[in-house]
């Protein structure tokens, strides 16, 4: 046997059985089920008079549409069509006898977030959800990926999916990090590199020194956005942080049970001389804390950076998206990135809202106040565990202190499918992942930034280096 | 699945790169418990200049002049031609429910996001990618004074242009006979239910951990 990726390990223990087409059938091993990509594969089961072929391996819970205020969620939520879906979620959930964090649960929360608080998530296994931001999972050395609807019911119905093995890259980041410099700003600066179709086709295995220094919720917060690099999933090989990390979750195992499976996840890793289709090194001392400054995540630059000029670009599509991009953002070429002004700032999202983020976000914030130019600044948990931890820690009163709302669990103004959005034109500093026309609300404006990059923006009134704060 | 049958058709052409699904169906039209319905807020916040809500009757919107589906050479379009990296972002199938509904059976670009290229099969919608040249110039044929039109056979996996230019592509063989016969991936799979309960048993005693559901 040759040397094997940590991807060809994962394939390999997975596969059913291969077609004489080269398609294979996966065995997935957990499904995360939330309210938006599901209520059409319950139908699609109740039509075929299937059943879920086993209903322990999925985990549901309400996020995307759930109101962040005490005030909505004690009332019920107000717009009725979102309220129709969370409660779908429920009667399918009940009908099918799979297990759900209602919006009452303290456990409630981002799919992407609750699945590896609770150990669900496990190292080695396949993780799937109708959601792209699965690939945060990949952080435990488990291969996860987004599927579409059809696929969450296949996966439903027959515990596989059809897969074909996809092509391999290795990302190293190596050296250490400056002070100041995060997880979300390698995984920026990365996208930057290759762009946001640099891993299309690819799985993305993240090594380096910096990686391996990250801790499992800086890990997460690089495979989360894997997806816009176009890669389906992101890998972190598993090591003692990631077993650690496990111990004593509610759905890991436990005791000899426990170190059996450590023992074999400790064999979660690339071997040596294993080669890669693609290999890209990138120096960690070389980044800087970033700023998006267009409408795709590719369109990134350090803090200190200037906004590009589309005259001075040879590519007529690329020159022709700088300008739209420029036009939709409000901003104009050459103007330093310090010099733009948020409304708002949201600190939250399945990329940025665990614990440690909040805690570095905290930090900051500790003694300061939000500027007089900024309409609202929030931040949301990522879910109610979260949450009752920042507040053991004392992080809720640090916030408000400062000027920011503390909220309740949910995706919130990453998608702004609740009440929480922006208004057309206004601008938002945001530690969530996606930086599209309208993602925020219909002609809202964002720049994806690292949580203390964020803060950092609140208080100042307008971008700053963090570290100059 | 309705079996993909051959035709030809208008082509619309899009002329950006990296079109991402929220583009192609906005979120709070994602609240929808249900698969249909979507064809009328496809691509909202590029073609109407209101705010769209979900269940709002578009037939008095105001129309943004430029966008392309709103001239009427290609209202009746059923080929998008695109730009690289067509339906990146969000994994929501109803990005690919919203141009079926619309009347898209075939999207043509240089390169597409792996999560929709994935979902289009699923709803009888062919993606082809083709060499970034070709697109080039169908996008300058298509944006001429008469619409271009194809005619798509996909046994032969061609594309045949109104001057008889024809242009192969290539397309995986499993999706490619699901699209043809209209089959159900479910129908499929369950055929090995005896694989997939040996696989389970094999990965139960190897990998018991794995069993502590929720």
């Amino acid at each position: 046997m040759g040397a094997k990726t940590l991807y060809d390990k994962l394939w390999d223990e997975h596969v059913v059985r291969v077609d004489d087409n080269g398609t294979a059938l996966l065995y997935i091993d957990r499904q995360l089920v939330h309210e938006v990509t599901s209520p059409q594969a319950f139908e699609g089961l109740r039509l075929a008079g299937r059943q879920p072929w086993r209903t322990s391996a999925n985990l549901a819970v309400p996020d995307h549409n759930v109101p962040t205020t005490d005030r909505e969620r004690s009332a019920g939520i107000t717009d009725p069509v979102a309220r129709i879906q969370v409660a779908a979620l429920g009667t399918n959930c009940a009908t099918f006898g799979i297990t759900e964090f209602g919006m009452g649960d303290h456990r409630q929360g981002i799919v992407h977030v609750i699945g590896p608080e609770q150990g669900f998530t496990l190292p080695g296994s396949t993780v799937v959800c109708g959601d792209s931001h699965t690939s945060t999972h990949g952080a435990f050395g488990a291969l996860a990926f987004g599927i579409g609807t059809s696929e969450v019911e296949h996966v439903l119905a027959t515990q596989c999916l059809i897969q074909r093995p996809s092509r391999t890259m290795l990302i190293r980041v190596n050296g250490a990090l400056g002070p100041g410099v995060t997880a979300k700003d390698i995984v920026l600066a990365i996208i930057g590199e290759i762009g946001t179709a640099g891993g299309t086709g690819y799985v993305i295995e993240f090594g380096g020194d910096a990686i391996r220094a990250l801790s499992m919720e800086g890990r997460m917060t690089v495979c989360n956005m894997t997806i816009e690099a176009g890669a389906r999933a992101g890998l972190i090989a598993v090591d003692e942080k990631t077993i650690e990390y496990m111990r004593g979750r509610p759905y890991a195992p436990t005791g000899e049970l426990f170190e059996r499976a450590a023992a074999h996840w400790r064999s979660l890793v690339s071997d040596e001389g294993a080669t890669f289709d693609r290999v890209v090194d990138l120096d960690a001392a070389n980044i800087q804390p970033q700023v998006t400054w267009g409408t795709s995540p590719e369109m990134v630059l350090p803090i200190d950076g200037r906004v590009p000029d589309p005259d001075a670009e040879s590519d007529p599509v690329k020159a022709g998206g700088i300008r739209r991009a420029l036009d939709y953002m409000g901003l104009t070429a050459g103007m330093p990135i310090t010099d733009i002004r948020p409304d708002k700032v949201f600190i939250g999202s399945c990329t940025n809202s665990r614990i440690e983020d909040l805690r570095a976000a905290a930090e900051v914030a500790r003694g300061r106040k939000v500027s007089d130019h900024i309409k609202l600044a929030l931040v949301v948990p990522g879910s109610g565990l979260v949450k009752e931890q920042a507040e053991a820690e004392g992080l809720d009163k640090i916030f408000t202190a400062a000027g920011f709302e503390w909220r309740e669990p949910g995706c919130s103004m990453c998608l702004a499918m609740n009440a929480d959005r922006l208004e057309p034109g206004e601008r938002c500093a945001s530690t969530s992942n996606r930086n599209f026309e309208g993602r925020q609300g219909q002609g809202g404006r964002t720049h994806l930034v690292s949580p203390i990059m964020a803060v950092a923006a609140a208080v100042a009134g307008h971008f700053v280096d963090v570290r100059a704060l | 699945m309705e079996p993909f049958k051959n035709f030809t058709g208008v082509v619309a052409p899009l002329d950006r790169a990296n079109v991402d699904t929220d583009a192609i169906i906005p979120k709070q039209f994602l609240k929808s418990i249900k698969r249909t319905g979507f064809g009328p807020y496809l691509f909202d916040e590029l073609r109407y200049l209101d705010h769209g809500e979900p269940e709002m009757d578009c037939t008095d919107r105001p129309l943004n002049p430029t966008f392309v589906l709103n001239d009427p050479r290609y209202g009746k379009a059923e080929i998008l031609l695109a730009r690289e990296n067509f339906g990146c972002g969000s994994s929501r199938e109803h990005a690919p429910w919203a141009l079926a509904d619309f009347g898209f059976r075939v999207i043509l670009a240089p390169s597409f996001a792996d999560i929709f290229f994935n979902n289009c099969f699923k709803n009888g919608i062919l993606p082809i990618v083709l060499d970034a040249k070709i697109v080039d110039a169908l996008f300058e044929q298509a944006t001429g004074g008469s619409p271009l039109r194809i005619a798509v056979d996909l046994p032969a996996q061609t594309l045949t242009l109104d001057d008889g230019t024809c242009i192969p592509f290539t397309v995986e063989a499993g999706s490619k006979h699901c699209l043809i016969e209209g089959l159900d991936d479910i129908g499929l799979t369950l055929k090995h239910v005896d694989a997939i309960r040996a696989y389970e048993e094999r990965r139960r005693s190897e990998a018991p951990w794995v069993f502590i559901g929720a």
